[in-house]
């Protein structure tokens, strides 16, 4: 195991000039102070519109989201790099796509107005379903103890096509609002419609993310607790209100059942 | 139908004072439902009969002052004007303000309506009355979770702005946003702005809407920003760019209250913050624009209390308590400057609710540039509201510590027997009115020892 204090995560933020709607800078904060509070450097590079991206230079990649039109530049500003982007997923890069960065990485986004072609870096395709998805949400996720909690807002219907999901939903819509699955995840990129921003109250997607991303780089590393107490009260406070108590009970021994199994 | 508007009118006052009275609420929303209701054509009928125009002001931030403000200006000038002062901007408190300014008879006796309209109810309200003006102040991010996007809240008002071709729109022409707006609708405008640089101090890292040309996509080139996407702009690529201001604020001074000149006009007002500026513009362009004069402006300006939670101050003896609403990452962002231009040691007490009206999407928090706060010398942060959990862990990643209590009145009442002297409570919109009357509450108790 190695000292953490040398260490240091690059993490570039795509486009957060186009796709910043959800308070994803949250997002950025929540991992930059996590990874300072351990002693480990982090540093932020903001990629906008007009910037090249240089993928070998990243240790994570957050990609949030934004309107369909500005998710239409995006897309074809990224499909130019799409090469560089698909080697540094395939490599076990770390991404964290929210929303409309999350459809992007898929097939397509089928919407009314059109097609936006995807990037094609993970087997799942979006279409406009009728009316948005909107409200707060609570998934169990095989990467938390305790439940993820969030809230979505989104138009498009995601399907994964045999993809693994990043949860399974407890309370919301989720991907398409019938699977009862929410997100996804391949190889250390999470996909999501959580913003709320998704990481600060999720401490430990937070802390997995930034696991993945030191490993990668440095070998396995075991990261030093923190006192995560106004974490946890405010994902508790979202169970609370919207898990009713009955259900409450059953979910902790399931998602333990869940983690060993 | 004259029966029916006399009984839907008795109806909404009646109701109102049962309200107000009985279940001490503001009435306006039901008193307005219900004379819809009895008589559907009623707010058709009394717009219809307001004596010379009926202005619409619209936009993000700055409603209910701009309209308050002008609202207060035509008064000065000997006009009978009706307005929803309270900021009741739903299809049913602009109907409840109508029937409420009316008459037992049912007839309405007003040379001027000033109305707030809420972005979504706008093509509601327009479907009965086609407004002679419109203000729009701005368009920023607010409640996402209910427009969708920024895209959503322009089409809407984009579609009103259709409904109405004859309406003249006065426009604030720092915003990129609103200005494609008034320019694509095909409307006459007026515009209003700031064409110097105001130095206000630090430089925030604020989120910025509408960077990008709405007509050619393009990243618009800034001269400079006041604050959000509000600035001097110009597109590089297609030409459209920020149109000649009209009524154009000069020689602002924000130190002390503010201090600015228009068209040879001096004001002077207790109000703080550069959009405080932009609110006193829309509201004289609007009377300007009507073909009133600018000559009592000054003396409106100087009497005008806001009395409705916008940077309001209440005393407890030698003590401060300045009531303000902050609602979304601009409003807030603007509410920090001003609290930080007070050097005056201070409490700040921050409450944030996600009822329907306030949005039910929290994430706005992270927009918000707290950060500051960390850096100015705030003495005791409590976070309280629905959602104060959210609040204090945003708080706590922006390095401000911070009290939990979820409770406003509680958390007020702990600054003050703490020997808070200089306490700014900032709340969003549903807890507006019960910390307004909470505090006037608590004025009369520490008056009567």
């Amino acid at each position: 195991m190695r000292n953490t204090s040398e260490m240091k995560l690059t993490i570039g933020h795509l486009y957060p000039d186009l796709l910043n709607l959800y308070g994803d800078r949250g997002n950025i904060a929540c991992m930059v102070r996590r990874c300072l509070w351990r002693g480990i450097r982090a540093e932020t590079i903001e990629i906008n519109a007009g910037d090249s991206i240089d993928f070998e230079k990243l240790d994570i990649v957050l990609l949030g989201g934004g309107s369909d039109r500005e998710q239409m530049i995006v897309c074809r500003k990224l499909r130019k790099v799409r090469e560089q982007f698909r080697d540094y997923v395939e490599n076990n890069g770390v991404v964290i796509a929210v929303c409309g960065g999350y459809q992007i990485l898929g097939k397509y986004y089928r919407t009314d107005a059109g097609t936006i072609e995807g990037l094609h870096l993970l087997d799942l395709y979006t279409e406009q379903g009728e009316g948005r998805l909107i409200g707060n949400i609570i998934l169990s996720s095989e990467l938390s103890d305790s439940p993820v909690v969030g809230f979505e807002n989104h138009g498009g219907r995601t399907c994964l096509n045999g993809c693994r999901p990043f949860g399974r939903v407890l309370y919301g819509a989720g991907n398409d609002g019938r699977s009862g699955y929410e997100g996804v995840i391949y190889k250390n990129v999470i996909g999501t419609y959580l913003h709320g921003p998704l990481l600060p109250k999720n401490s430990q997607i937070c802390d997995y993310l930034l696991e993945k991303a030191l490993a990668r780089k440095y070998g396995p590393v075991k990261l030093e607790k923190l006192d995560d107490r106004l974490e946890r009260a405010a994902n508790e406070y979202i169970c609370r209100r919207f898990v009713k108590r009955k259900e409450q009970q059953a979910l902790w021994p399931c998602l333990r059942r869940c983690l060993h199994t | 139908m004259k029966l029916r508007r006399m009984f839907a009118v008795w109806a909404a006052k009646m109701t109102e004072k049962v309200c107000v009275h009985i279940f001490h609420r503001q009435g306006a929303t039901w008193a307005g439902k219900i004379a819809l209701l009895i008589c559907p054509s009623v707010l058709q009928e009394l717009a219809g009969s307001v004596g010379k125009a009926v202005f619409a002001v619209c936009g993000t931030n700055g409603k209910t002052t701009a309209n308050n403000l002008l609202c207060a200006a035509l008064r000065a000038e000997g006009a009978k004007v009706i307005c929803n002062q309270t900021g009741s901007n739903m299809i049913n408190g602009v109907a409840a303000t109508f029937v409420l300014g009316a008459k037992l008879n049912g007839g309405l006796d007003a040379d001027y309506a000033c109305i707030e309209i809420d972005e979504a109810s706008a093509g509601e309200v327009f479907a009965h009355f086609k407004p002679d003006y419109m203000v729009l102040t701005n368009l920023f991010r607010d409640q996402l979770d209910r427009y969708g996007e920024i895209d959503t809240a322009m089409g809407l008002l984009g579609n009103v702005i259709r409904m109405a071709p004859q309406m003249k729109i006065i426009v604030n022409g720092d915003d990129p946003l609103s200005a494609y707006l008034a320019m694509d609708s095909g409307n006459s405008y007026v515009t209003y702005g700031i064409s110097e640089r105001v130095d206000t101090g630090k430089q925030t890292a604020e989120i910025r809407e509408g960077r990008f040309c709405r007509y050619c996509g393009s990243r618009l080139a800034y001269r400079f920003y006041h604050y959000g996407q509000l600035g001097d702009y110009a597109c590089p690529g297609c030409g459209f760019k920020r149109p000649t201001i009209r009524y154009d604020g000069r020689n602002i001074e924000t130190e002390d209250g503010i201090l600015f000149s228009v068209g040879g006009n001096c004001f002077r007002s207790s109000q703080k913050g550069l959009y405080s500026v932009y609110n006193i513009l829309a509201a004289y362009a609007a009377l300007r624009t009507a073909g009133l004069p600018a000559g009592r402006f000054q003396e409106t300006l100087a009497g005008f209390q806001p009395e409705n939670g916008r940077m309001e101050e209440f005393r407890i003896r030698d003590r401060k308590i300045i009531l303000n609403l902050a609602k979304n990452p601009t409003g807030f962002n603007q509410n920090l400057s001003v609290m930080m231009q007070d050097e005056a040691p201070k409490d700040l007490v921050v409450a944030v609710n996600d009822n329907e009206q306030d949005g039910t999407d929290v994430s706005w928090l992270w927009d918000v540039d707290f950060e500051r706060l960390a850096r100015a010398d705030a003495g005791v942060v409590t976070a309280s509201g629905i959602r104060c959990q959210d609040l204090m862990l945003r708080l706590k990643y922006a390095g401000v510590r911070s009290e939990l209590e979820p409770d406003v009145e509680k958390a007020v009442r702990r600054s003050i027997e703490a020997g808070s002297r200089n306490l700014y409570v900032l709340v969003n919109y549903t807890a507006l009115f019960d910390t307004r009357s909470m505090l006037n509450r608590i004025c009369e108790e520490y008056g009567q020892y």
